[in-house]
């Protein structure tokens, strides 16, 4: 049967347990042999990435070892350089949630790879997620990451708190090491709604895993800088959570700016920012309809003050 | 000293045992209304489900044993999440599962010296209410497809025959869920069942109306006030019933030569409902001949 806790786990780093390669493929997945449908049957714990890392490692992300097949040296760093990376993502919590969203870019090496790539994602009920770096293997991670949480939902019939999640999304991650050191870095920002407390709350991630609880705003991606400088003049405490999107929106503004991976609102080709907002009601992505609206109000704004509306120079009394 | 026993008389006593033990539970329905599938079960335990999610559009219904049926379920959530992850969400199909499970059951059934005693019912609603499916699995790995409704588990017979009196396509969720109880308090052995209360029912839907997950518990107040609906409606139709009487006796001793008034007995009763049944295809315990998918 080969149950995943019999401490077959040899690297505590690479928890997906790539080593094997193909070896380990669809084992078990027969009906007769060693007891009836063994694979799927008698089952230890309800995590899928587990299961998944002992019933076919080959389908977890962040599987590519060292050494196979990525070449090294300069043709290794042109494949680097070609693979399209996705860029900012800023997030920002508002009253009684949160509200996450992301340029819709992505680049290889100085060329405009694709310009509406999605980068915020539901993860579940109750929380989302977005990612900068390598578009597939964020794509990779996120996808693994949501069918995690929805297993553990359906096998144990309640949802993982909050916190963890987020320590489900930091093993991932470092799952993702290996890739990582050849520069196929992902890093994600995770955001949910947090019953207990009644607030949204905001994750943020290395390429080594995490979680770091970030307070009030956060952002991640090569327009981070910019975009976190614009949400620092911008935000204020419990927003409601339509002035929690337009903040984003307008440190989305500021970082495509100043960034050139990151792309501003593309109103020619009616391209707005990605948004969602989780709150006690739950994830909601806002339509694109209701995305352009914002768009063209802080497009509006800008054609008088390009650089967006003024903080105050003194601290009030 | 082994004793030779005939694979005849061995399969036969297996059969024997699952079938005893489901019979000892109560029965559960899954029937198809106009929003979706409806499944109910009388289960006393908040914990312990026999109705869960499977899949988006796939939910699962078991009666029998516990331990063995929660095996099950985990093993088809994981099919399913393992199959979506693979390949695309749309890619999960009940028939897949249900086929999943027919190898296991029948596996175990043949290999090993103890049968499962379970039975297991696999529902997908589709885009619109004809391309919903429900799959019914026995302990030995045989698949009916049902037609629109199914009972198992428990006296599934006495249930069904209720069941199918009432069952109707297009029925709301409302008049679903009155035929669902009126067919579990259905009469076991001459006896009659006493009435159920919410307290002692699990019930959930597979909602068309909803995006993504259409899994649905009913629970608490939602499954009060649904219970509320299906007695007025009982109420109201016992009254048309009674009234129609009535009227009758009254048109018997006035000697009228008129026609009486057609009584209104509510759209979820009344014999014309077993006109627009879609026939059968109920499992007499196990001696139809299985229907491999």
């Amino acid at each position: 049967m080969g149950s995943y806790f019999d401490g077959s786990q040899s690297d505590p780093f690479r928890p997906f347990g790539g080593e094997d390669g193909g070896s380990g493929r669809m084992r078990g997945a027969g009906v007769p042999g060693s007891g009836p449908a063994a694979g799927f049957m008698d089952r230890q714990g309800s995590s899928f990435a587990d299961f998944l890392a002992s019933y076919s490692p080959d389908l977890l992300p962040g599987r590519m070892a060292p050494s196979s097949g990525v070449p090294a040296g300069d043709a290794g760093g042109q494949v680097l350089r070609d693979l399209p990376h996705a860029t900012t993502i800023v997030a920002a919590t508002c009253e009684h949630g949160v509200v996450l969203a992301g340029d819709r870019r992505a680049t290889s090496g100085s060329m405009i790879a694709k310009r509406d790539v999605d980068k915020v994602f539901r993860s579940d009920e109750y929380s989302a997620i977005g990612y900068s770096g390598t578009g597939s293997m964020g794509m990779d991670v996120i996808r693994a990451f949501q069918v995690e949480l929805e297993h553990y939902e359906k096998m144990e019939g309640r949802s993982l708190s909050l916190e963890g999640k987020a320590n489900r999304l930091a093993w991932m991650v470092r799952g993702n090491l290996a890739a990582a050191m050849q520069g196929f870095i992902v890093v994600p920002l995770f955001v949910g709604y947090d019953e207990d407390v009644d607030r949204g709350r905001i994750f943020s991630y290395d390429p080594l895993g995490g979680p770091y609880e970030e307070h009030r705003f956060y952002s991640i991606g090569s327009g981070s800088v910019f975009a976190r400088g614009s949400l620092k003049k911008l935000f204020s405490d419990d927003m409601p959570a339509r002035d929690a999107v337009l903040a984003c929106v307008q440190a989305l503004y500021d970082a495509a700016d100043d960034d050139s991976a990151t792309g501003g609102p593309d109103l020619t080709r009616r391209i707005f920012p990605v948004i969602a907002t989780v709150t006690a009601d739950g994830y909601r992505r806002l339509s694109e309809a209701e995305s352009e609206d914002y768009a063209e109000q802080v497009v509006q704004g800008r054609m008088s003050a390009p650089d967006g509306p003024q903080a105050p120079l003194r601290n009030a009394g | 000293m082994p004793f030779y026993v005939s694979p005849e008389q061995s399969m036969r006593d297996k059969a024997d045992y699952a079938r005893k033990g489901i019979a000892r539970g109560r029965s559960c329905v899954a029937l198809k209304y106009a929003g979706g599938i409806l499944m109910v079960a009388p289960n006393p335990s908040r914990a312990l489900h026999k109705i869960s999610e499977i899949y988006d559009r796939i939910a699962f219904a078991a009666v029998g044993r516990y331990n063995e049926y929660e095996n099950l379920r985990k093993a088809g959530v994981t099919y399913a999440d393992i199959t979506g992850y693979q390949y695309d969400r749309v890619d999960v199909t009940a028939r897949g599962i249900a086929n999943w499970y027919a190898q296991a059951l029948g596996t175990i059934f043949t290999e090993s010296n103890k049968p499962f005693e379970v039975e297991i019912v696999v529902a997908e609603i589709g885009r619109q209410s004809s391309d919903d499916q429900i799959y019914r699995i026995t302990f030995d790995g045989s698949v009916s497809d049902e037609p629109g409704f199914v009972a198992f588990g428990g006296q599934a017979d006495q249930v069904s025959t209720v069941l199918k009196e009432r069952y109707r396509d297009g029925l709301s969720l409302a008049e679903a869920f009155g035929a669902a109880l009126a067919a579990l308090a259905a009469p076991s052995n001459g006896e009659q069942r006493p009435d159920v209360v919410a307290a002692q029912l699990e019930v959930a839907v597979l909602d068309r109306a909803r995006d993504h997950r259409t899994f649905r518990r009913i629970r608490a107040a939602r499954l009060e006030e649904l219970i509320g609906e299906v007695r007025a409606a009982d109420q109201k139709a016992a009254e048309a019933a009674k009234a129609a009487e009535e009227a009758e006796a009254a048109e018997a001793a006035a000697q009228a030569p008129a026609e009486p008034e057609p009584a209104d007995s509510g759209p979820s009763v009344g014999p014309d409902a077993a006109g627009t049944d879609r026939g059968s295809g109920l499992d007499d315990g196990g001696d139809t001949p299985s229907s491999p998918l």
